[in-house]
């Protein structure tokens, strides 16, 4: 199957005080329709970037963007008018991604509005209430403001604007992290429900490995601007392969009283994005560190079932 | 027995009170902590757990947040009656806190080691003298496993894990008997959050300090805690140790419910079980159990009748599900 | 909910019943429950009031005829606010003069946010090279001295009340594009913009829909206390001889010619001082209240 979106050698550099600051370094993915690809990593390690430029919102410094086969980055400002609605974000704090001065119907109405969706009124309005009821809001917030409601209402007033002009392809920037254990559970039940009735495309990206593993069914683990493994959910967790990797996952606190103990720590934190030089990225804190993981950068090999590393172990 | 315990707090209730409303931050909550022991508080925003803190500590906001009854013992001691120069002394000195956002709770403008020195000097009842108090930020620092040659630097050129290991220090400056823990690692991230974790772990145990942490994260209290208390709407709805919580076989049904919510790693679930629903408003909070509107098992007894708590031995459910078993 | 939305939904059909509220209805109704914000309103518009019905409570030729034998007199039934110095009845002097201040105050501040808005959103949302170019150029205007500015260009344009204005005006813009730039810098690093953006909404309808209303609040309390400040400088410039010539009533023109009898007969400053004052300060409680009003999160 052709995937819907695929990155080739995607770089986004940003000019900083000191240098090139370097926040997505020719990163590679492809999602294929109606799948989602969990991007997890630590802060500072450019998902977030990645996010936003697989729609475009941001402008990548080089590589393409394949969307249904076509480089969105090489289209002009009214093919990207008709792009721009099949992919859409929900993003990370409900808190500053809704114009506080908006209320639940005008926010919905947005984009409706904005791409000249519909022609009356009435039908508009039948639309966002319809929205409304798919992302379990109850009718009476129609006229509410975002502060009126709590994290969890308002990541689904975002939810439906994302879902406002039927996007195939989503990207979801750590879209719980910043709600409470029982309302993330919620909210993560309501995306799932959504991707199988609407046969979306999830680009998830978060730092919670438990999250990522429940929802995602292909994995890209990134550190630094990198994308260090790619592998199926499942096989990712029970085979990790790169030294962070294995070590990402040792770190997770587990809700049980057994299997915190002989955690692997990995020492040190990580190093500065800025001119990073050529290798390995996470070699000053690795405990299998060589010389040849130095000096020179290491691609992305396929160990056989789909499972991606860029490790020297491997190689 | 009595004398063992370190911190007793007896129906503690908190109000806040503003112009619109009066909210039941706390509502007669009852838990004790032994010397060397770690409690953890569990519950989501607004359970409370950071106003039982700023109580324990005398800290909370002066207008609006009030103790309406109950007793804090500090080693037998009622910290309540305490004035507010006693107080003083004992925090930082006796009990410290470490607060959530390593970013915010330093001085921008002031040297990581001044801004450590400044806790020892306020309490320097010995008189130490300079070149004394320097040696002992040194050996903080080299505690919570940062070269102390880094002392002169300021906070912005420390990554965030830094950060909170100086905020550790400057909480461990006096050695302190309790140190109350906020969301000790809610901003860092995962691998910095276990090197933080494994550091406090054994700062405690090489200190014999006891600890309050108060944390959203099961995962965390489950690697931290000796004992546990899952608070909702102000209250402590189970508390027990942490095998009871863990691998007990009676629960509270919201602990049930946070259970279910978490995505396990090692059990392959298409659906989670989240709990329905929302907190209560704290200024409107329901009649009966403070749960029952969002409690899969909830009786016609739980809409008007508070709950009475029912121990198993040191396990305590505060639900009508186990009335008759006891 | 209230009752009436409640009757509403029986008599109407469904789709009708979330029919979006008028904004200025509901701004409306926050801005009466703030009782200081509508003493305000009260004062400013009795101001108004005064400014348009001026010939129907005391005629425009009594302003201006000039009576020697009645000169410095204070208040009295025939004259309520006194005379001044040639003679002529104060009250019909700061009641005819109400005009011609709230032109210059309101009408300086009002155009010089305009200005000064397009060029602070276009500086604050480009950023770059737009920005670098549009502050230095204000900076530049900002480095000469404000009257000096305002002089300089009566100076070219000749006296009169437009070209004061006109100078006014163009001297404050500077002032407001720094102020708008820097409220809309922080707006505009919040998320909500980001997700405009994505559903494909055009900058135009991002800086007038997004942007300016967040960052409105301060600019409208900076503006209310600038009116004041426009009054006194309007006056300035007519003590000069700059400004609007004599005998056409202004108030600040009155405060300069009564300053010197200001000891023996104070009530040649006292009354057109209290007019300014009145004036700036119900424009200052309006403004402070309508930004509140604006704001929907303090809707209760």
């Amino acid at each position: 199957m052709e995937p819907l979106i695929k990155t080739i050698d995607l770089k986004k550099y940003f000019k900083v005080n000191g240098g090139l600051l370097h926040a997505v370094d020719g990163v590679n993915i492809e999602i294929k329709k109606g799948r989602t690809l969990g991007v997890v990593g630590e802060s500072g390690c450019g998902k977030s970037t990645l996010g936003r430029l697989v729609i475009r919102l941001l402008e990548a410094t080089s590589g393409e963007v394949l969307f249904e086969g076509n480089d969105i980055l090489k289209c002009n400002r009214q093919e990207m008018k008709k792009i721009r609605p099949k992919m859409q974000i929900i993003f990370q704090d409900p808190f500053s991604s809704l114009n506080p001065r908006m209320s639940v119907f005008e926010l919905i109405a947005e984009p409706l509005v904005m791409n000249h969706v519909y022609k009356s009124r009435r039908e508009m309005t039948e639309k966002i209430l319809s929205l409304m009821d798919t992302v379990g809001l109850a009718e009476r917030f129609v006229n509410t403001y975002p502060h009126e409601m709590d994290g969890g209402r308002r990541q689904r007033v975002g939810i439906a604007r994302a879902l406002a002009l039927s996007p195939k392809f989503i990207v979801c920037d750590e879209p719980v992290s910043a709600l409470d254990v029982s309302i993330q559970a919620q909210i993560l039940n309501l995306l799932m429900d959504l991707q199988e009735e609407m046969k979306l495309t999830y680009m998830f990206i978060t730092h919670d490995l438990s999250v990522v593993k429940h929802i995602s069914n292909e994995i890209a683990v990134m550190y630094l601007g990198q994308c260090i493994e790619r592998a199926e959910s499942t096989e990712l967790f029970k085979n990790p392969m790169h030294p962070y990797t294995k070590a990402l996952l040792s770190a997770i606190p587990v809700p049980r009283l057994t299997g915190n103990q002989n955690k692997k720590i990995i020492r040190g934190e990580v190093s500065d994005p800025i001119n990073p030089k050529p290798g390995c990225r996470f070699a000053s804190r690795c405990d299998y560190c060589k010389d040849h993981c130095l000096g020179q950068d290491i691609p992305l090999k396929d160990q056989g079932n789909e499972h991606f590393v860029a490790c020297r172990i491997y190689q | 027995m009595m004398n063992e315990k370190l911190l007793v707090v007896k129906d503690l209730s908190v109000i806040y009170k503003t112009d619109e409303a009066i909210v039941h931050a706390v509502n007669k909550i009852n838990f004790d902590i032994g010397r060397k022991e770690t409690i953890g508080l569990v519950g989501e925003t607004g359970a409370g757990k950071t106003t039982t803190a700023l109580a324990i500590m005398q800290l909370l906001p002066e207008r609006t947040g009030r103790i309406t009854e109950g007793e804090i013992l500090f080693k037998g001691e009622n910290l309540l009656k305490k004035s507010k120069n006693e107080m003083r002394m004992i925090r930082g000195e006796r009990m410290s806190m470490i607060f959530q956002d390593p970013m915010t709770s330093l001085n921008p403008i002031v040297t990581v080691g001044d801004q450590i020195r400044e806790s020892l000097d306020i309490h320097n009842h010995d008189k130490k003298n300079k070149i004394e108090l320097e040696a002992r930020v040194d050996e903080l620092l080299k505690l919570v496993g940062i070269q102390p040659r880094r002392k002169s630097e300021y906070p912005h050129q420390f990554s965030g894990g830094m950060k909170q290991r100086v905020v550790i220090a400057m909480a461990l400056a006096c050695n302190p008997e309790l140190l109350i823990a906020d969301e000790p690692t809610t901003a860092l991230d995962v691998t910095i959050q276990a090197q933080v974790l494994a550091l406090m772990a054994e700062l405690k145990e090489q200190l014999g300090t006891s600890m309050i942490m108060i944390t959203h994260d099961l995962g965390v209290v489950a690697q931290t805690c000796d004992k546990v208390a899952i608070m909702y709407a102000g209250e402590i709805v189970e508390q027990g140790t942490a095998r009871d919580i863990f691998e007990g076989e009676k629960h509270h049904p919201y602990t049930l419910g946070l259970f279910g919510s978490i995505p396990d790693l090692e059990v392959e679930t298409r659906r989670l079980n989240p709990i329905d629903g929302l907190m209560p408003d704290p200024t409107d909070l329901p009649p009966g159990c403070k749960f029952h509107p969002r409690c899969k098992s909830c009786m016609e007894i739980c809409k008007h009748k508070q709950p009475e708590p029912h121990s198993f031995g040191n396990h305590i459910i505060v639900c009508h599900l186990y009335a008759k078993e006891v | 909910m209230n009752m009436n939305s409640i009757t509403e939904i029986t008599t109407t059909p469904i789709k009708k019943k979330y029919k979006k509220k008028s904004r200025f209805g509901e701004i409306w109704k926050r801005m009466k429950k703030n009782r200081i914000a509508m003493l305000g309103l009260a004062i400013f518009s009795v101001i108004v009031l005064c400014t348009v019905f001026a010939d129907m409570i005391v005629p425009y030729s009594v302003a201006l005829e000039q009576n020697i034998g009645d000169r410095l007199q204070p208040p009295s039934a025939a004259h309520w606010f006194g005379t001044d110095a040639y003679g002529r009845d104060i009250f019909a002097r700061v009641i005819h003069g109400t005009r011609n201040s709230l032109v210059m105050g309101i009408g300086a501040v009002v155009v010089g946010i305009s200005l000064g808005g397009v060029f602070g959103a276009a500086a604050g949302y480009y950023g770059g090279i737009v920005d670098t170019l549009i502050m230095r150029v204000m900076d530049t205007i900002m480095c000469i001295p404000f009257m000096l500015l305002a002089l300089a260009i009566v100076a070219a344009l000749g006296p009169g009340l437009v070209n004061v204005l006109i100078a006014l005006m163009l001297s404050m813009v500077p002032y407001y594009t720094r102020v708008i730039r820097s409220a809309i810098l922080t707006v505009t690093g919040q998320d909500f913009i980001e997700a405009a953006k994505a559903c494909g909404t055009p900058d135009r309808y991002i800086i007038l829909k997004h942007i300016l209303p967040n960052a409105i609040g301060p600019v409208i309390v900076q503006a209310t206390m600038s009116v004041g400040t426009m009054i006194i400088w309007a006056a300035a410039m007519s003590f000069l001889g700059m400004g609007i010539q004599p005998p056409t009533p202004e108030w600040g023109s009155m405060l300069s010619e009564g300053k010197d009898y200001m000891l023996s007969s104070p009530h040649l400053v006292i009354f057109p001082g209290m007019a300014i004052v009145l004036t700036a300060l119900s424009i200052n409680l309006l403004g402070d209240g309508l930004r509140d009003a604006l704001d929907p999160r303090l809707k209760d």
